[in-house]
Parts: structure tokens; C-alpha cells; sequence
């Protein structure tokens, strides 16, 4: 462009007027549940470090991780679990170059989270 | 880098609403307007547009409110049948072709925005110079070693039917401007139009220069940004598929190692 005078240019509109993709969903979701697992791991890590430290200091973290709101995060964390080895397995399957129209695509993305549902609740019944 | 927000100079206000028509079949539009000569933040304005004298497209309507309401609106266009890729703008959440959108295709109030995560020329119009530089980058040309043939360079109509689904493109930009990843590293990432374009001269049989091309994209950022996400399969306007041709070129660069 020929103009030579500095114009403070704006950024054009993207997350506020994107409309929401699946396969866009289904991407982010890999992502969030993989960093929320490292939380997780932590949470484990503390109820196992608890349960080798003292009986008391494992009655507390124990209260804790059974208490309804730390079943829902444990729960969560389960369909993490799921959810992220799915979506895995799902984009291994795009790296093979299979999978990639769209049709395709949004299958086996609803399929990854109905399947995560599916398997966590199949674990709950399990354990 | 990523960031969510837009910076202070990019907040959208609330524009003018102009008066609606009498008529049956009125569609309210909403539009994108930013004017570089007021300094003033862009903002969205609402149009009125009676759809009984008015062509089908989004692109007509677009013409007609420039041609009758307000002649300040501004957007590029030429064809009006797809096939220049001028028109590509954000039409009701998607990046798609103004010309080939029909306005029956959008429910309710038509939102009409500039490319995504663009700056901005004026309303409608990005400015593409970095997106046209990158395609430059990825040399979109026949590289050759071999002498020149007496006459042309001869192709099987199988390996000519390899181009099939990548030739189309128009450089419309609308794939690239939809996919997150381009929007938080397209200083480094080439973007999913540029990378079918580079895919496009890898599997040509003419090109001689396909290891120079791989070595060319062998970098973290290029070409390994695409993080599968296909919102640029999702939103092209030729149904082409940008995804697929990225996956097939990391592909190579595995088979080439092992």
C-alpha cells in the first residue's frame, strides 16, 4: 500500500465472532484435559504421599477426596482420562491421513465424547 | 501469541442503525464498519435491505446497500461467481465467499465481519500483504533441474489427477483466517491456504525440488502449528480440503526419515 503515514490498523474480530466448530471444540477439549490431568496427578500423588505419611494425615486428604465435591472433581478427572486417550487415538488416526473430511471427522468427534461418557461411567460401575 | 481479548483499539462499539424500508421481506444486516480517516474504534452498523428487490447473494445485498443507503461501505469484489476469492469475508460466524453465500442460507439477522484476527484496511477489507507473502515463501512455481523439453513438460493424466482438490483455490484466505492457530502464530505458522498451495508443488511429478520443499517446511512452527483443528476443511468456500494436504505432507516428512 502506498500510504506512508503510520495508521494504528485494528484486529479484525476472530474468538468473539467465530461461530463454534466441533472439530475446533473437540481440539481444545484434548488440550484442557490434558493440563487439567496434570492436576489431577498431583491430587493423586498427594493422597498417596498422605497415605504414607500417617493414618490421620490420610483420614484428612482422604475427607477430602471423598467429600461430594471432590467425587465430582475425581469423576471429572476420570472422563478426562477418557476423553484425552480417545481423542489420542482419534488423532492418531488423522495422522495416518485417514478420517479428514469433514463427515468423518465430526463422527468420530462426537463419537470421542460419547465414548467418554460411556467408558467413565462403565468404570464408575467397575470400581 | 495467544490472546483472547481484542487490544483496546479494536473493541467493537454499537453503530448507527439506518432507517428500515417498508416491505414484507425486509433482512436486517449488520456490518463491520472502521474508518482509518476518524480514528475512531470500529463499530457495527445495522442496514435494512428489502430482499424483493434485491439479488439473492450476500454479495448483492452488500452491493445494493452501497449502491442505495450508504455509499461509504466498503469491501473488494470482482467476479461475483467464486472464482476471484476478492469477496471472502466472516458471514454469520463462518469465512466463506459474500458472492456465493445466498442470504436464505443465514437465519435470522445477517452478521457481516472482515476476515478473522486480520488488521483492518477499512471495513470489510483485511490487509493480506503478510498472507501473500507467506504463499510467496513456499515458491508456487514449477521448480526444475533437469534441461527444459523441446516442447512442454509432459504429465499422465494420473499423476495430473494428484492436483485434483488442490488446484482450485483461490487464495480467498478464508481457511487460513479460521484457523486458531493461524490466529495466534501467523508471524511463524504458514497457515492452512499457503501449506495446500506448498503440498500442491510437492506432489506435482513435474517438480524436481520436492526434498528442498520438505527441507523448507521441516520447522516447528510452519507447518507442525496445524494442530488438526479443520476449521479451514470446515469453512472453504471450493470444498477443498486444506487438512487432508497437511496431513499428507507430515506424512512425507516421516517417510523420508524412516
Amino acid at each position: 500500500m502506498a500510504d506512508v503515514k503510520h495508521i494504528d490498523r485494528p484486529l479484525s474480530p476472530h474468538l468473539q465472532i467465530y461461530r463454534p466448530q466441533l472439530t475446533a471444540i473437540t481440539s481444545i477439549l484434548t488440550r484442557i484435559t490434558g493440563n487439567a490431568l496434570i492436576v489431577a496427578t498431583v491430587l493423586i500423588v498427594w493422597w498417596l504421599l498422605a497415605a504414607a505419611t500417617s493414618a490421620e494425615y490420610f483420614a484428612f486428604v482422604d475427607g477430602l477426596l471423598q467429600s461430594w465435591p471432590g467425587r465430582i472433581v475425581l469423576t471429572a478427572s476420570l472422563w478426562a482420562v477418557w476423553y484425552h486417550y480417545l481423542a489420542g487415538l482419534r488423532h492418531l488416526w488423522f495422522d495416518s491421513g485417514r478420517g479428514l473430511d469433514i463427515a468423518t471427522a465430526e463422527k468420530l468427534g462426537w463419537g470421542v465424547i460419547a465414548g467418554a461418557f460411556v467408558l467413565t461411567a462403565l468404570t464408575l460401575l467397575v470400581i | 501469541m495467544v490472546q483472547f481479548t481484542l487490544p483496546k483499539n479494536s473493541k467493537i462499539r454499537t453503530g448507527k442503525t439506518w432507517p428500515r424500508p417498508a416491505g414484507s421481506n425486509v433482512r436486517k444486516v449488520q456490518i463491520y464498519r472502521w474508518d482509518p480517516d476518524t480514528g475512531e474504534n470500529p463499530r457495527v452498523d445495522s442496514y435494512f435491505v428489502d430482499m424483493d428487490s434485491c439479488g439473492p447473494m450476500v454479495l448483492d445485498a452488500l452491493i445494493k446497500i452501497k449502491n442505495e443507503i450508504d455509499p461509504t461501505l466498503t469491501f473488494r469484489r470482482s467476479c461475483r461467481e467464486g472464482i476471484c476469492g476478492s469477496c471472502a469475508m466472516n458471514i454469520d460466524g463462518i469465512n466463506t465467499l459474500a458472492c456465493i453465500y445466498g442470504m436464505d442460507e443465514v437465519k435470522g439477522d445477517v452478521k457481516i465481519y472482515p476476515l478473522p484476527h486480520m488488521p483492518v484496511v477499512k471495513d470489510l477489507i483485511p490487509d493480506l500483504t503478510h498472507f501473500y507473502a507467506q504463499h510467496a515463501s513456499i515458491m508456487p512455481w514449477l521448480e526444475t533441474k533437469t534441461n527444459r523439453p523441446a516442447k512442454e513438460w509432459r504429465q499422465s493424466i494420473e499423476d495430473r489427477k494428484k492436483l485434483d482438490g488442490l488446484y482450485e483455490c483461490v487464495m480467498c484466505a478464508s481457511c487460513s483466517t479460521a484457523c486458531p492457530s493461524y490466529w495466534w502464530n501467523s508471524d511463524r505458522y504458514l497457515g492452512p491456504a499457503a501449506l495446500l498451495h506448498a503440498y500442491r508443488w510437492i506432489i506435482d511429478s513435474r517438480d524436481e525440488a520436492t526434498p528442498e520443499r520438505l527441507d523448507q517446511l521441516e520447522d516447528p512452527f510452519k507447518l507442525y502449528r496445524c494442530h488438526t483443528i479443520m476449521n479451514c476443511t470446515k469453512t472453504c468456500p471450493k470444498g477443498l480440503n486444506p487438512a487432508k494436504a497437511i496431513a499428507e505432507i507430515k506424512k512425507m516428512m516421516v517417510e523420508r526419515v524412516v
